[in-house]
């Protein structure tokens, strides 16, 4: 079960944030101006699980055919290719529940889990604030509140998904920007409209996280964007630190027994 | 209005707003991709040096215990208690919930580094009191033999584990050099430990010290160039920025000059208890310096998106 979430349509409402907020009793975590558009949740953290992004962007529209503009007769030159317009890019960012999920790979209590529905869950009463999972999240998602001294993200409200509800984000979204379901019928769908999208001339939009090859194993929670994924704040190109860890754990090793065996052996070298 | 949430990829003095797009990459208003870590400074860095110290002394403390060299044994034994104790200080004071650090114990899972170190502390810990405690008192010398053994088996695990647990992260400056980082440990570890015999041992009696300090601190400096090497020749945006650059860079470039100094001075000024003891303390605060320096790179890294878009959005056009 996950997320799809069309950014296409989302209107910016933050619906999904106030819903999110208030059926898990999160903080309140600053009422300050951003100065970011209309952003002013600024980004996920421990007491902000849902964060609306507002990207004001140039954007350049083909002009009518004839020549005309398309806001009407005399508005371009005679001939122009173009128009000068703006775009809006609005987005609701989430935990994206990885199903490669570095946050779940490094917990050394065992606070973080995956639940039966293939979401990622971090057990308040588990978890002793070491703060591993801060650094090892692709997407600076979780954090450690200050309040509490505990991690604290996204639940993809795991105690609705166990009565049969849906997440409170996706039940408030009033456009169904935020899609709950099933994986696998969530990622048809947005292939279909993101080919949809591309038939209606927008070329930039981009399934991201969809791929159950790339480099988390494909999201619980992925998007459909209308431009790269940095200029929504989301890596390009994330990797679970995990992949890795076999590697590295080679070198600690040869470094390790080359340490012992160096110190051992030069103390046993120089017989007093 | 209507200009895209952009920043220049070049420097930029703090507060001012680029009003010209750039072409090198986009980002979020310039806001952190990834989250930094919130562990705290001294705490973490300290623990790095500490564990180091303490790790590295536990072996040299095994050899040098077999082949009858009791003066830097008991010194080493005693370093090595002394660390490790300071060590689980540190740490726990680092949780965010401290009443809960015995969870730490609650799973081992190999996939987490903390969760092996954290066991391979829970054992290294007692083992290195006990083979202190027993050659400070004389008691119980089999069993204070074997723990001396066990703490020297174990103590360069804990000297370079903490390489895996920074590497295993997403802050780019930490994860694209952990290759060498295991190794930058390992012999920053056997520095400072070869410098604890040698500032508290007279000459005479540390030469196994002596040798452990110029090995430690030739394989350092030699692995920390190539981690520099690695990282700047990351596709699109050098990832050895940040350990170059500012006070990190300064303190870095410092704690190299102190080791390569005293480095020499373990070599030539052997027999002298001044120059020893001098190169000594100068590897001590070399190695401390050098994981203070490190820690505050991978913080760098992770606050300017640039270390994580850049190499990222590189690499993805380079397979197009």
């Amino acid at each position: 079960m996950g997320f799809f979430t069309d950014t296409s349509i989302c209107i910016g409402c933050k619906a999904c944030e106030v819903a999110c907020k208030e059926w898990n009793a999160v903080p309140e975590d600053g009422l300050s101006l951003s100065g970011m558009s209309y952003d002013n949740t600024v980004g996920l953290s421990a007491s902000t699980w849902r964060h609306v992004a507002f990207i004001e962007q140039p954007a350049v529209r083909p002009a009518a055919p004839d020549g005309a503009g398309v806001d009407g007769p005399g508005v371009d030159s005679p001939g122009a290719e173009s128009v000068d317009a703006m775009r809006w890019l609005m987005s609701s960012d989430v935990c994206k529940h990885c199903t490669e999920a570095a946050c779940l790979d490094v917990c050394p209590t065992g606070a973080l889990f995956r639940t039966e529905f293939g979401t990622v869950v971090v057990q308040d009463d588990v978890c002793n604030g070491c703060g591993y999972c801060i650094p090892a999240c692709p997407f600076g998602v979780i954090a450690r509140r200050e309040e509490d001294g505990g991690a604290h993200k996204c639940t993809l409200c795991y105690d609705r998904l166990g009565s049969g509800l849906e997440p409170a984000c996706a039940k408030a979204c009033p456009t169904k920007s935020i899609q709950f379901g099933p994986l696998d019928e969530l990622r048809e769908r947005a292939q279909l409209r993101v080919q949809d999208l591309h038939e209606a001339g927008q070329d930039q939009a981009q399934l991201y996280l969809a791929d159950p090859g790339d480099g988390i194993g494909g999201g619980g929670a992925f998007f459909l964007l209308l431009d790269q994924p940095e200029v929504y704040g989301l890596p390009p190109d994330p990797v679970v630190t995990t992949r890795d860890l076999p590697d590295m754990w080679r070198h600690v090793a040869i470094a390790a027994a080359g340490l012992a065996v160096t110190a051992v052996a030069l103390g046993l070298g120089r017989r007093k | 209005m209507g200009r895209t949430a952009g920043r220049t990829a070049g420097r930029r003095r703090r507060g001012e707003r680029p009003m010209v797009p750039d072409a090198t990459f986009t980002s979020y208003y310039g806001r952190p991709v990834i989250k930094e870590p919130v562990w705290k400074v001294p705490d973490v860095p300290a623990y790095l040096f500490l564990g180091g110290v303490a790790g590295a002394s536990s072996a040299l403390a095994a050899g040098a215990q077999l082949s009858g060299y009791r003066e830097l044994a008991k010194v080493a034994k005693a370093g090595a208690l002394g660390a490790i104790s300071l060590s689980a200080v540190a740490l726990v004071n680092d949780l965010g919930r401290p009443k809960r650090f015995v969870n730490m114990l609650r799973v081992f899972k190999p996939s987490s580094p903390m969760s092996v170190g954290s066991w391979l502390l829970a054992v290294y810990g007692p083992v290195a009191g006990a083979a202190a405690v027993s050659e400070v008192t004389g008691k119980l010398p089999a069993a204070g033999l074997a723990a001396t053994l066990a703490a020297g088996l174990l103590g360069p695990g804990i000297a370079t584990y903490t390489a895996a647990l920074i590497c295993d992260t997403a802050v780019p400056a930490w994860h694209q050099g952990y290759r060498e980082m295991p190794y930058v440990f390992a012999g920053s570890a056997a520095s400072a430990a070869g410098g604890l015999g040698l500032l508290a041992v007279r000459p005479g009696d540390a030469q196994p010290a002596r040798d452990l300090a110029i090995l430690g601190a030739t394989v350092e400096l030699i692995a920390k160039r190539q981690l520099i090497s690695r990282l700047t020749e990351t596709d699109g945006q050098s990832l050895a920025e940040p350990y170059e650059t500012g006070t990190t860079g300064a303190i870095l470039r410092l704690a190299e000059f102190l080791t390569a100094g005293a480095l020499a001075g373990a070599v030539l000024g052997g027999r002298s208890r001044a120059v020893s003891a001098l190169s000594g303390a100068s590897l001590l605060v070399a190695s401390a310096m050098t994981r203070w320096g490190i820690f505050q790179a991978g913080m760098a890294s992770a606050r300017d998106p640039k270390y994580t878009i850049v190499p990222q959005r590189s690499s993805l056009e380079g397979m197009n």
